[in-house]
Parts: C-alpha cells; sequence; structure tokens
C-alpha cells in the first residue's frame, strides 16, 4: 500500500449471530429457515395492535453461553431498549435491543495468525431481535417476516484490530467459536453471521483515533480483507488529497471490489433509545449462568494447544484439524482407534480434506463414514494389507459408496499379494528374462535394484506387498 | 325496570331462569341504539351479542359470574372478528384477529360484549374530543364533555346501556369521566391486569378497569379481569382476595394537603369536607399526608406517556393493516417510501395524536433524553417514594378527582396546557402504579356529578374496593346520592 507507513489503521467489527432457538427472541413463531414467505410470523412478529413481546428463555441461553465462549462477563442485570427508525421490514417501528446494559461486558478472542497468537479484545455482546427481509421489484417491495424476531447475539470488537488480515482471522475465529458453541452456524453468505466493520486511520503519531467509517454488505472473509484493504486504501487516498473522511455506512461491491457511499451520517438516524416498557430488566441468577457456563465445551484455541501438547502435532496441523469442531472430533474418534496422530492428522488434513471440499457437504459431521470405519481403512494401511496408494482409492469408494474399505478391498480385488510361494514365482520369471540385468546388479550397480521392484509392481498391478518382495529380491540377487 | 338492574342481579335472575339472557340483550341493546343518538357514547354495536344471549337461553352456556350481562368495552381493547381502531382513523377497517386477555376472561364469566365505546383517539385526551368518530357528550349535559379517554364506557354506564364496561386508564382516563358522568371507576394497581390486547398508548401507565353504577358490580368485574397472563410480562401474579380486612376497621384515612390546596370549585370542596366529617363521625381518623412531588407530576407525566407513545404508535405505518393512503391530492399516487409514510400518517392521525409524538419524539431524541426522559422518570420514582411515605401514616387516601365538574365542549380545545392540566388529580397515582378509583360523591349546583378519589397502596385493590364499599354505604345514607 502506498504511504502505508505513515497511517495508523483501526479496525473494529460488529458480528451480528443468529442464535439458533427454536423460537423467536419474543414470540413463539418457528425460526426455520426458508419455509414459504410470511410462513413464521405470529401476531407479536407482525406488531399488532395490543400485542407484547415475551422473552424467549431459550434465547437467553443461548446467549450466555456465547458470550462465556468469548470469555465476556456475564451481567446479573441487563435491560432491553427500544431501537427506533421505520422501515417495512420493521413491524413495530423499533427493534427490541440491548443499549446501556447489554447481557456481556469485556471478553476476548485468542487466534492465530501466521503462526503468532494474537488477543482481539471485546467491548460487548447484547441481545437484540433480527428484522424481516425486503425484497425489491422496481416498482414494488415484497416483505417476507419469517426472520423477523429471530434472536441476535451482537457481538462488538474493540477498534484495536491493526490490519485487514487480523479482522478476517478475527472474525473466522468467531465464527469458529460459535460452530464449537453450537449455537450458531456461522454462515455469511445465508447470513447467519453477518459483520460489520469499522476502519479508521489516523496519522502514525497521532493520539485519537481516526473518523470511522462503516462497512457492511460483507459476506464472505475474504471479502471482509478486501474490503478492508479498499477501504483503507481510500482513506489514505482521501487524506492524501486534503479531503476530509465522513462518518458514514459504506457498502462493500465484491463485483467491483470497492466500497460505495450509503449514507452520511449527518442524515442518520437518531435511534432514541430508551428502556423497553414492556419487558422487566433481564435479572439472571448466578447459578443459572454458571449451569450454562458449565455445558460449554473446549474452544478452538484450547483444542489448538492441546493437540500440539498432547499428540506432537505441528501448529499448522493442529490449526487445520481444528479449523472445524466436527474435523477436530472425528480426528479424536479416530485415533482412540488406531493411535497414530501424525498419520491419522496427515490422512485427515489431505485426502479427507481434499475430498470434502469437493463435495457439497453442509458440514464435516455428514461426512459419508464413521471414525471407526476410516480407522479400519488405516489400520490395513499399517499392517500392509493394503499400499498407501490403493489406501486413497478405497477411500475414494468409500466416500462415494458408504462401504466399508474390507467390502471394497475385496470386491475389487485390491488387498495385497502377500503369497511368498507366488510371489517367489513372478519374481523368478522376472529375473529369469532379465539375465544381464541381473549380472549387472551383482558387479555392482545396486541402483537397478529400484528397476527390480518396478517390474515386480508392474507385473502385479502395485499389489504386492513391499516388505515381502524386498525380502525375496534381496534374496535371490545375492 | 330491567336497565336499573345492577349486573349482579341480572346474572343471577338469568342463572335461576327468572330472565331470559335474549330478553335482556335485547333490551339492553335497544336501548343502546336509542340512547347513543344523544351523546355518541358507542361507535359500533355487536349484533353477535344477541346469538350469544340465546346460546345461555337454550342452556348451552350455563355458568359464570357475569352470565348473560351485557359489557361495553372502549375502543382499545382488541375483540376478535370486530373492527376495533382504539377510534383512529389510521386503525380504520382494521378487524382484530384475537380477543384482549381481560375481555376474554369477562366473556369467560358470561358476559356478552354489545358495543364497543368512543374514546379520545389512542386513548390521549381527557375529554372524548380527539375521537375520529367525534365526540361523545356528556349524558348529564350534552353540551359538555363526559371526561376522556374512556368518555364513552362513563357515559354508556350513565345511560344505563350495559350495567359494566371496561375502559382504560392512563393519566386518570377512568377516574375523570367516571367522576363526569357520576358513576363508580376502578383503576387497579398497575400489572394487574394484562394488557395484553390493549392498543398501547403508554406502556408503563396502561391499565385496564371496570366502570359501573355501584362498587360491587365494578369489584365484580375487576375480580374477573385480574389473572394472571404470561403474554404480558409486566403482569403481576397476585393473589386479589388475599388482602381481606378487619370487620369495623377504623380507618385512618390520609387527605393530601396538595390536593386540597388546589383551585377546587366550592361544590367538590364542601362535598369533601363533608365527607371527611362522616368518616369522624364515624370514628375514623383523617391524617394530612404530604406528597410534595405532586407539582411536577403533570411535566412528568406528558414526558414518560409521550415518549412511550411515540413509539408504541410508530407500528401504526399503513404497511400491514389500517389506514393506507397512497393518494396524494394533485391525482398523482406516492412511489417513495418516506412520502408513503407521511401520507399515511398524516391523514391517519389525530392533531392531539400527533402533538404528542412530536413532543415524545423530542424528549427521546439525542441531546434531550437525560434532560427529558430520564429526568422525568427520577422525580416519577420521587413521587412514588411520597406515597410510600404517605401509606405509613393512613390505610387509604381519599381526595377530589378533578378541581371542577365537566366542561364545556370546546372549552379547552384551544389549550393544550389547559387541558393537559385536568389530570393533575388523577396522574400521581397513576405515575406510582398505585390501585386508585373514582366513587361518585355529589352534584355541583348545576347538578353536574363530581367524584371521590380514593388511592391505595400498591397490590391492595381489594381492600380500597372494601373501603369504597364502606364509603359508598356512608353517601348513600347521608343522602349524598
Amino acid at each position: 500500500m502506498i504511504f502505508k507507513d505513515k497511517y495508523k489503521v483501526n479496525i473494529g467489527l460488529e458480528i451480528h449471530a443468529q442464535l439458533n432457538s427454536k423460537s423467536k427472541c419474543f414470540s413463539s413463531a418457528s425460526t426455520e429457515f426458508g419455509k414459504g414467505h410470511n410462513n413464521h410470523v405470529t401476531l407479536i412478529c407482525a406488531g399488532f395492535p395490543g400485542t407484547l413481546p415475551v422473552l424467549n428463555a431459550e434465547a437467553v441461553r443461548l446467549a450466555i453461553k456465547t458470550a462465556s465462549a468469548l470469555n465476556c462477563n456475564i451481567q446479573k442485570t441487563s435491560i432491553f431498549s427500544r431501537k427506533q427508525y421505520f422501515y417495512p421490514d420493521m413491524p413495530k417501528g423499533y427493534q427490541i435491543t440491548q443499549f446501556e446494559y447489554p447481557i456481556a461486558l469485556n471478553g476476548y478472542v485468542d487466534f492465530y495468525l501466521e503462526e503468532e497468537k494474537v488477543r482481539v479484545e471485546l467491548e460487548r455482546a447484547h441481545m437484540e431481535e433480527d428484522a424481516g427481509k425486503s425484497t425489491h421489484y422496481g416498482e414494488y417491495s415484497l416483505i417476507n417476516l419469517n426472520r423477523a424476531g429471530t434472536p441476535l447475539l451482537e457481538i462488538v470488537s474493540k477498534p484495536i484490530m491493526t490490519s485487514p488480515q487480523m479482522a478476517a482471522g478475527f472474525a473466522k475465529t468467531v465464527r469458529q467459536v460459535l460452530r464449537y458453541a453450537e449455537v450458531c452456524d456461522g454462515n455469511l453468505e445465508q447470513g447467519s453471521m453477518r459483520c460489520d466493520c469499522n476502519v479508521s486511520i489516523r496519522l502514525k503519531d497521532e493520539e485519537k483515533l481516526g473518523t470511522k467509517v462503516e462497512l457492511k454488505n460483507i459476506n464472505s472473509f475474504r471479502f471482509i480483507e478486501k474490503a478492508i484493504e479498499y477501504e483503507v486504501q481510500r482513506q489514505i487516498q482521501c487524506l492524501e488529497n486534503g479531503e476530509e473522511i465522513f462518518q458514514e455506512t459504506r457498502l462493500y461491491d465484491s463485483v467491483k471490489n470497492k466500497t460505495i457511499s450509503m449514507r452520511k451520517k449527518e442524515a442518520a438516524n437518531d435511534y432514541r433509545y430508551f428502556p423497553e416498557p414492556d419487558l422487566m430488566p433481564l435479572q439472571l441468577e448466578e447459578e443459572f449462568i454458571n449451569r450454562i457456563v458449565s455445558e460449554l465445551s473446549e474452544g478452538p484455541i484450547v483444542r489448538v494447544e492441546r493437540f500440539v501438547q498432547d499428540f506432537q502435532l505441528s501448529l499448522e496441523e493442529a490449526l487445520l484439524l481444528t479449523s472445524e469442531r466436527e474435523l477436530s472430533d472425528f480426528f479424536e474418534q479416530t485415533i482412540l482407534k488406531i493411535n497414530e496422530p501424525k498419520m491419522v492428522s496427515n490422512w485427515l488434513t489431505g485426502e479427507v480434506t481434499r475430498l470434502y471440499n469437493e463435495s457439497s457437504l453442509e458440514d464435516w459431521s455428514k461426512i459419508p463414514f464413521s471414525a471407526d470405519t476410516f480407522s479400519n481403512l488405516l489400520n490395513m494401511i499399517n499392517n500392509n494389507e493394503i499400499s498407501g496408494k490403493i489406501g486413497k482409492e478405497v477411500l475414494e469408494e468409500m466416500w462415494k459408496t458408504s462401504k466399508t474399505p474390507q467390502e471394497i478391498v475385496q470386491e475389487k480385488g485390491l488387498s495385497l499379494l502377500s503369497d511368498e510361494n507366488k510371489l517367489q514365482s513372478i519374481i523368478e520369471s522376472i529375473l529369469n528374462s532379465h539375465q544381464d540385468k541381473v549380472e549387472e546388479y551383482r558387479n555392482g550397480k545396486v541402483k537397478l535394484y529400484g528397476f527390480f521392484v518396478g517390474q515386480v509392481m508392474k507385473e502385479t498391478q502395485g499389489q504386492a506387498s513391499p516388505p515381502i518382495v524386498n525380502k525375496i529380491l534381496k534374496e535371490k540377487l545375492k | 325496570m330491567l336497565i336499573e338492574k345492577s349486573a349482579i342481579e341480572i346474572a343471577k335472575e338469568i342463572k335461576e331462569r327468572k330472565l331470559s339472557a335474549l330478553e335482556v340483550c335485547e333490551t339492553f341493546y335497544n336501548h343502546c341504539k336509542e340512547e347513543n343518538q344523544k351523546t355518541n357514547a358507542l361507535i359500533r354495536l355487536d349484533e353477535r351479542a344477541l346469538e350469544k344471549a340465546k346460546l345461555i337461553d337454550e342452556g348451552k352456556v350455563t355458568s359464570g359470574e357475569l352470565l348473560g350481562v351485557p359489557i361495553v368495552v372502549k375502543d382499545n381493547f382488541c375483540i376478535k372478528g370486530r373492527e376495533t381502531s382504539a377510534c383512529s382513523k389510521i386503525l380504520e377497517g382494521f378487524v382484530s384477529p384475537y380477543t384482549a386477555h381481560c375481555i376474554e376472561r369477562l366473556e369467560k364469566q358470561g358476559a356478552i360484549v354489545i358495543a364497543q365505546s368512543n374514546m379520545d383517539e389512542f386513548a390521549m385526551g381527557s375529554s372524548n374530543e380527539t375521537s375520529a368518530y367525534g365526540p361523545c357528550k356528556n349524558p348529564i349535559d350534552l353540551t359538555r364533555v363526559p371526561g376522556g379517554s374512556s368518555g364513552g364506557s362513563a357515559a354508556a354506564v350513565a345511560q344505563k346501556m350495559a350495567p359494566i364496561s371496561v375502559g382504560s386508564d392512563t393519566g386518570g382516563s377512568i377516574r375523570q369521566p367516571a367522576s363526569f358522568c357520576g358513576v363508580t371507576g376502578i383503576k387497579p394497581t398497575y400489572g394487574a391486569v394484562s394488557r395484553y390486547g390493549m392498543i398501547a398508548f403508554a406502556s408503563s401507565l396502561d391499565q385496564a378497569g371496570p366502570l359501573a353504577r355501584n362498587v360491587n358490580d365494578a369489584a365484580l368485574a375487576l375480580k374477573i379481569m385480574i389473572g394472571k397472563d404470561v403474554r404480558d410480562s409486566t403482569n403481576i401474579d397476585f393473589d386479589f382476595k388475599s388482602h381481606k380486612e378487619t370487620k369495623n376497621k377504623k380507618y385512618k384515612v390520609g387527605i393530601i394537603k396538595e390536593f386540597f390546596e388546589s383551585d377546587l370549585q366550592p361544590e367538590i370542596k364542601n362535598g369533601l369536607d363533608n365527607m371527611l366529617k362522616m368518616f369522624k363521625d364515624k370514628g375514623w381518623e383523617v391524617v394530612e399526608v404530604e406528597i410534595p412531588h405532586t407539582r411536577f407530576a403533570i411535566p412528568v407525566y406528558y414526558l414518560i406517556a409521550a415518549s412511550e407513545a411515540s413509539s408504541n404508535l410508530s407500528r401504526y405505518d399503513g404497511i400491514r393493516y389500517g389506514l393506507r393512503d397512497i393518494n396524494i391530492d394533485d391525482g398523482r399516487s406516492v412511489n417513495e417510501l418516506k412520502e408513503f409514510y407521511k401520507l399515511t400518517r398524516s391523514r391517519g392521525l389525530g392533531n392531539e395524536v400527533k402533538r404528542r409524538i412530536l413532543l415524545g419524539t423530542f424528549a427521546l431524541s439525542a441531546g434531550y433524553y437525560d434532560e427529558f426522559y430520564i429526568k422525568a422518570c427520577r422525580v416519577r420514582r420521587l413521587i412514588f417514594d411520597d406515597f410510600q411515605k404517605a401509606f405509613q401514616k393512613c390505610d387509604h387516601i381519599v381526595g377530589p378527582v378533578t378541581t371542577h365538574t365537566a366542561f364545556k365542549i370546546n372549552e379547552k380545545n384551544d389549550d393544550p396546557i389547559k387541558m393537559y392540566n385536568n389530570d393533575i388529580l388523577t396522574v400521581p397515582a397513576s405515575l406510582s402504579g398505585l390501585p386508585c378509583m373514582s366513587l361518585p360523591m355529589g352534584k355541583d349546583d348545576l347538578g353536574l356529578p363530581f367524584g371521590a378519589q380514593i388511592i391505595s397502596p400498591q397490590f391492595e385493590d381489594s381492600k380500597m374496593i372494601e373501603f369504597a364499599s364502606q364509603v359508598e354505604q356512608l353517601f348513600v345514607e347521608g343522602g349524598q346520592i
């Protein structure tokens, strides 16, 4: 970047995570995704006269779970407020959210950025309801209120990130934490997780933060990086040209890779927050909080470090394995059956990941074989029943057909040829038809050994068991 | 005569089959039709009432404490299958798909809704003049207002259109019209009656309550309306009957110094003096209490109520129900969202409602929030504390409901502050969430009625009613009413 050394960058993220409760935050309507327009709408979701919100305890539980997975301090008292603005997909004319007294404060997220551990601190996390969805068709717009009232947790970082890569790493980690805690699937594309980036720049020796610009409409981790990169450049360009940076909201256009001004802050809404009089302050008992926190399982960073420690894996391997909770679970289940962490890791991060990426599976829990079956495959390789190369073939077949490796090996006749008598005669006939080379070998051209192995493998279509071939060959070539 | 009977009598006689429910219903229905031409107390009759009455006569519905009793319901309570508009043009054509919790409870006890009553638009007003359906007139003097916002409900009971009506009280909207029309009206403890299905004006103040011609009927209706409802998070689960008073209790009655020092109409002052004398004759103690922060009650009330209202009324945007106006006067139609909102809300909402939305929006806006809304909430707390202190010295507080009897239609329309000050005596109890009521106490020289206000400690609704019964008895014996 030009002039990069002259400026400091400050990035803060606001991440909205949909909490996967069965019903909405303040009504009994289902939160199920994509089941026909306006099918999951009660009178409360549609803001009918005389209706009142009732807080969903499950949403509170999930919010506490998420916030404690992000190392936040859960507040015993929090207060819902109304955030007011008019929009057709906001039926009440206000959004119920938390303002001055959120359910969680502080917190932090640790993650590895290029093999270096970094910590991003959080300011807060608060509960709120989602809006509905508007779709615009030239002359008219349609409103779908299925999403209206879905519980969200808004996670707000401090504006302390210094690079687009760090911001993307933070967002990825938050997604990972959400998925590990099983509170949200963290799908940026489908919008179950949404990420707004606040970006400002200032001169290197300036204390005060620069004017903040909010970037919206970013639906992939790669775009988080690209959008911020573009925005930083744009702001630098502004200052270098002697122009002013406006506090505003800008939309990221991923096709053109640029940010476009959506609204200037001057013209923006005054949300007129005030405490929601239809709901009492949310009071949580310590015991209730503790129970939820105690149910929380290990987070991704802890797992990475445990994998490195316990299984002597490299950091890179551990990071790959723990990228998805289900993958790391699969890893752990497999090594219970075959105690070869390195081998299991290689296979999982190599061949299995390749197959997974080529597939259209939703997540790792959906892979077509169990850890048990997978460990059988690895055991067969370890026991020289099949070679590693054949193992890859069997794996692909397992992926396609969900058959056991034993079945596949048998059906396809892929098992290694380890019958010594049979190999004796094959090797004898090969040596007989290459008398000259045998002579050369015996005269010291030991490099030819590989040639003989190759011939055996060719003859047996790769099924000959290497240790037995070696044993016989060495003997015959004496 | 049938229409003179109390709700309790009617229910009893229907149950004993001395009266036909249909006959009762028809009588009241026809009476409503006829009487309404004088006052405009009702805006919609519910013809389904007759069918429901038939079911009782056919023995298909046999039980209920209000079996076959016709009731009139203020137009801000949702009633399934009926247009419910809070007397606002913006809800024109809105047919509610559900019934308010407290109305449902009354219906379960056999009550039959025969009509919806006139009110100030969204309950914003003290005279019933802001209704989109035109003003309701005071049945005692048709040139005067019945009070508001539950003007229609009070007038309907005074006109014997039904023995019981349901109203709502935010800052005096049951008590003041009850006083102006000479009927009994109760505003229970905030949270006693579920607000589910009651169209919100100011959420932290709104409470539903009954109006009737005597304390017993009103008390019965209230007892039925109170009940736990999980759909209202501010609804309190409390046992209405748990507060029983000892027999022949020698009451300690509090009078609020500030109320008696206000500019009271002489007849009202006399009425109060008489009442206190009767108390003393009965051996009750009268003590003076102070609620010093009442002097801030009106601004505090109007800031809080307007702030909440500005938010509560945001949902009336023309998108999902009610008025949806897209035709501009010059023949064009709107093609832009903001313009659409502007047109619908400009045409759908009346001036008083707009005034309060503007006031509330201002009070909540950045830079003014602390100065207005937060400060008002703090003073509200001080008023509550004043009452707590006062109740250490007395069992109940009595005083006037209003400083004057019913005023003339249009008399205060051009001066909102004058109109707002009319609530000076009712607002303090509302801000404190206390149970309170208006009980007919006497008439002025023009024959216009006025009431006595009773204010009681939080949750002591049933004690208040017992006390009111005794006061009512004293008034009857004393020939005051």
